[in-house]
Formats: C-alpha cells, sequence, structure tokens
C-alpha cells in the first residue's frame, strides 16, 4: 500500500541534510563550556550552528536562544515578558483566539495571576489585523503575542504590520512562528519582531530543539538557574547534535525557498479545488495568504476521526481539528474561533504538505477521499437529516 | 492510547450498519453538538429482536461500539437486551480509551432508546434511565493540544 505522510503541520520527517549534520556531529561529545580541545571543538559546533540560524532570521546570534522546541519558548517568552511588564506597571497582554496552546495555556496561567488578557477575535477566514491590535493597546498594555502562522488553518497574520504597531506603542511584541520558519522568509528586525519562538522538527529538523529569538535590549528574567550557558539564561549543557542538525535543516528548507513554496502550493490548490467539488465542503481559513502546504476542509455529515482513521487505513497520515481526536470532547477552538458551528467543525480534515510530497500522493488523496466521505455520510444521521432537509426546501 | 484492534476491526467492517424501513422500534441517541449521533432500528417478534441495524456519526469508537452492541442483541429476547451495559461493550471491544468511554453509554442508551420506541408504539410507557452519558460528559469541558510544539 501506498504511505502518504501529509501531517507535516504536527511534525516533519528530517531532511537527508538534517540526518547528515546529525551523524557528522555524533562523535562532538565535549561539553562547550570546558577549557580543553573536547570542550573547545563542541563550544566551535554549537557557536557555528548559532550563527546559521541566526543568519536565517536577520538576527544576531548573541540574540538567539536555543531552547528544547517551540512550547519551551512561548512559555518563555510571554511569562518572561509578564514579569518585565509588571515591574513597569503594566498587567494587559494581546493575544488571539487562534493561538496554539502553548501561548493560550500559558496565557489562562497568567490570568490566574492577576493578568489581564484580551483574545482578539478572527474574520470568518482567519485573519486578525494590525488595526485590531492598535484599537486593543491600553497604557497598561506591555505584550502582544501572535502567531505568524496558523497550525490549523495556515492563514499568514500581518506580523510586520503588528510588530510596527507594537514598535510605536512601546510594546513588546512576541510571535510563535512555529508553523512559519522554515516555511516562509523572516526578516526579525525588517518586521518589527521582538521575540520569536521556533521549533527545529517543524522544518524537517529533530525534536527537541528549537529557539526563541529576544530583540538585544530586552532582558528577560532567566528560564533555568544553574551555568552560564545561553548568556546564563538557561542553564544547561548545550544541545550540540540537535543544534548542528538544526542549524542544516534551516538552511537546507529556506533553500530555493520560491520554488519550493510554488511547488506546495500548487499540490496546496489541486487539493483543495477538487475537494471542494465535493458537496457540502468548506475551505477553513482565506485562501491568501495562506502557509503554502495547508489544506483544511469541513465536511458536513461526518466526524474527523472517523476520516482520519479511515484515510489511514489506506495508507495516508493526515489531522483533524475534530473533538476526538484532540483527547477532549470539543472541537478545535481555531475553528470555532472561525464561527463554525460546533456540528461542523467536528467535520474537519487538515492535509499539510510539505516539499517531500509529490502530485502523485495528492492523486492518491484524491483518488480515496470522496470514497471514504461516501461511505462515512452513507451511514451517518445526520446527513441523512440533511439530506432530507433539502429535499424539503428545493 | 491507540485502539484495540477490534475496535479497529469494528470500525473497518461495522456489522448490521442500515437502516430498517419497516422497524418496529427506532431510537436516536446523542448530539451533533457533541460529535456523536446513534440511531438504532429494530425488529422484534415473539419478544426477540430479530434484526437490527443503526447509523451513526461520529468517531470510530462510536461506530465501532454501535456495531458491537448492535451484534450483542441480535437474536435476544427484548429483556436481555435491556441489560445490556456499555461496560459490556467495552469489554467484548477489548477495551476503549478513557475520552471514549461516552461512546458505548451512547450504544448502551440507543439500544435502550429503540426498545422503549417499540414498546411506545405498543402502547406501554418504559421508564428509561436518565441519559448517563451526559453526566460522563457529552461535552465536558476538557482540552488538548495538537501539533505539540
Amino acid at each position: 500500500m501506498r504511505f502518504v505522510y501529509v501531517d507535516n503541520a504536527a511534525t516533519t520527517p528530517m531532511s537527508e541534510k538534517a540526518k547528515q549534520a546529525l551523524f557528522d556531529a555524533i562523535d562532538i561529545f565535549g561539553n562547550p563550556s570546558s577549557m580543553h580541545s573536547a570542550g573547545v571543538a563542541a563550544f566551535r559546533s554549537l557557536d557555528s550552528s548559532r550563527q546559521r540560524i541566526a543568519k536565517c532570521l536577520g538576527c544576531e546570534p548573541r540574540e538567539l536562544y536555543f531552547t528544547s522546541g517551540g512550547s519551551e519558548s512561548d512559555n518563555w517568552a510571554i511569562k518572561g515578558a509578564a514579569e518585565l511588564m509588571s515591574r513597569m506597571g503594566k498587567n494587559h497582554i494581546i493575544s488571539t483566539k487562534i493561538e496554539h496552546h502553548a501561548v493560550l495555556h500559558t496565557l489562562q496561567y497568567l490570568e490566574k495571576r492577576g493578568y489581564e488578557v484580551t483574545y482578539l477575535d478572527v474574520s470568518s477566514d482567519g485573519y486578525v489585523t494590525a488595526e485590531q491590535v492598535r484599537d486593543a493597546i491600553t497604557d497598561k498594555t506591555g505584550l502582544v503575542t501572535v502567531m505568524y502562522a496558523n497550525n490549523e488553518i495556515g492563514t499568514i497574520q500581518p506580523v510586520a504590520e503588528i510588530g510596527a504597531v507594537c514598535r510605536e506603542k512601546g510594546v513588546l511584541f512576541h510571535t510563535d512562528a512555529v508553523q512559519a520558519v522554515g516555511h516562509l522568509p523572516i526578516d526579525v528586525k525588517k518586521e518589527n519582531i521582538d521575540m520569536l519562538s521556533l521549533a527545529a522538527h517543524k522544518f524537517h529538523g529533530p525534536k527537541g530543539f528549537g529557539a526563541l529569538y529576544i530583540r538585544k535590549g530586552i532582558v528577560l528574567p532567566n528560564l533555568i538557574e544553574g551555568g552560564a550557558q545561553e548568556r546564563g539564561l538557561r542553564a544547561g549543557t548545550e544541545n550540540v547534535l540537535l543544534a548542528a542538525s538544526a542549524a542544516a535543516a534551516l538552511e537546507d528548507a529556506l533553500s530555493n525557498l520560491d520554488e519550493k513554496n510554488r511547488r506546495i502550493a500548487e499540490m496546496r490548490d489541486k487539493l483543495i479545488d477538487n475537494i471542494l467539488k465535493i458537496e457540502r465542503t468548506r475551505l477553513n481559513g482565506g485562501r491568501s495568504p495562506r502557509l503554502p502546504g495547508n489544506v483544511s476542509i469541513c465536511f458536513e455529515g461526518i466526524e474527523g476521526e472517523s476520516l482520519l482513521l479511515s484515510l489511514d487505513l489506506k495508507g495516508i497520515c493526515a489531522s483533524s481539528g475534530s473533538a476526538c481526536t484532540s483527547g477532549s470532547l470539543d472541537p478545535s477552538h481555531v475553528l470555532l474561533a472561525l464561527g463554525l458551528p460546533h456540528e461542523i467543525a467536528h467535520g474537519s480534515l487538515r492535509i499539510s504538505l510539505s516539499d517531500q510530497n509529490t502530485m502523485e500522493d495528492v492523486d492518491y488523496i484524491l483518488s480515496v477521499l470522496p470514497e471514504i466521505v461516501n461511505r462515512l455520510r452513507d451511514m451517518s444521521p445526520v446527513w441523512e437529516k440533511i439530506k432530507q432537509e433539502e429535499q424539503q426546501q428545493p | 492510547m491507540p485502539y484495540s484492534e477490534e475496535v479497529m476491526e469494528h470500525f473497518k467492517n461495522p456489522r448490521n450498519v442500515g437502516k430498517i424501513e419497516d422497524a418496529d422500534g427506532i431510537g436516536e441517541v446523542g448530539n451533533a453538538k457533541c460529535g456523536d449521533i446513534m440511531k438504532m432500528y429494530i425488529k422484534v417478534k415473539d419478544n426477540i429482536i430479530t434484526d437490527v441495524k443503526f447509523n451513526t456519526y461520529g468517531c470510530a469508537s462510536a461506530i465501532a461500539t454501535s456495531s458491537m452492541a448492535t451484534e450483542l442483541i441480535k437474536g435476544k429476547p427484548i429483556e436481555e437486551a435491556l441489560k445490556l451495559t456499555n461496560k459490556a461493550v467495552v469489554e467484548a471491544l477489548n477495551g476503549l480509551p478513557p475520552v471514549k468511554i461516552h461512546c458505548s453509554v451512547l450504544a448502551e442508551e440507543a439500544i435502550k432508546a429503540a426498545i422503549a420506541d417499540y414498546y411506545r408504539r405498543k402502547g406501554i410507557d418504559m421508564k428509561l434511565d436518565d441519559c448517563a452519558s451526559c453526566e460522563i460528559g457529552c461535552c465536558h469541558k476538557k482540552s488538548a493540544g495538537d501539533d505539540h510544539q
């Protein structure tokens, strides 16, 4: 059976470059803090990885702090900024309703501790505007955190404009760019970003490695005490191996990016155009600006997990925002924020492509999907009702 | 927690899917808002459930529990079908992930609702227990992230 992996927004397989870098670095065992030659070799490798990743983001190496991944970076940025702003008598944070839980749950944690959070609505196609951010800023606002691109519906937010508003108002601006780094050209300086979170495994790098860019001049409180690593802010012996692999992965992801994205977007658009030919389906999130690899569609009358597992039985690994797939019983907060009713949000399917996918993968998905949808709808009392209503109101 | 092989088997090849046009009793439970609806149709002769069919909207475990529940009551006397518990369905499926237990409750209720409808049509009022799945949490709040960063 064909194996088609189209859940790249969840995680990606490592690229050949990332694997090679890992193998090449495997014997670098020294502690980068040690003075001897083994330590120096490790220090040089780590230093080079930091320079290379910094160059990809348009920042200085000293502004880049390595972490264990996106969630840690988000937690650190937001809790750290909260502590900074409270010293200035500020307690208001602005975010959106469609953030990843790493951001949302961190904000909820802060709300319990007396911070006030404004969660901006998104439009029905999944965007916020810089004007909304401007209107929400008060003299108590100390932080704005808005994701670069959404993990479920792929919408890309106007980060540079939001950054400009924040800079003008003197408010810190953090962006969770976990879905964007390695997929879109990013320049933290040009885009007025103060803090940015990334995770290597979303761009064909290793799991367990991420980074937080912190613009120089912002002195975030220490995350982990106990050593001078990461400029004293995050103690613990550095992961030289994963840093080398992540740097190689990011450089590789960004090489020929335009050409790659054109090809990926072509696959995306073919999927969207053809899936929407199935009756009672709708695309979640606007078509542009949208991540080149994101397809998110709701199918009325069926539940997403059944769809997901049916695809899996055909060798296709995708994802759903249905309640059942998240371990919760509510459908995705992102789909609900678009204004979708629960019963429609339950029927969502996300296909996330990478440059390792091919048009053959797309054709294969399109060849099996309609049959699966029909089978599930045939046994669905919800679909039966939809059809009955259609007949009553022609 | 992944599904057991039995759940996947009943999801892949559900037994007794469909409708019975001249059913003697029809029961529908669940709520589209919560993501699960089960509709059961029964045929009864001489107090025996001679045929049963279902239509389900829901996740794999909702489909599998509907399928297994119909298997467990087919050919059984009504009194015995009424004794079917969600636990028996779960055991027959070799377990369900904890967040999916409510599907088995729904299956038990769907059968009871179909039998209640059968009795109602015969002019007998049958008291059903209160919706147990509502307590177990059809729409209870508990969120978990996708795409762990």
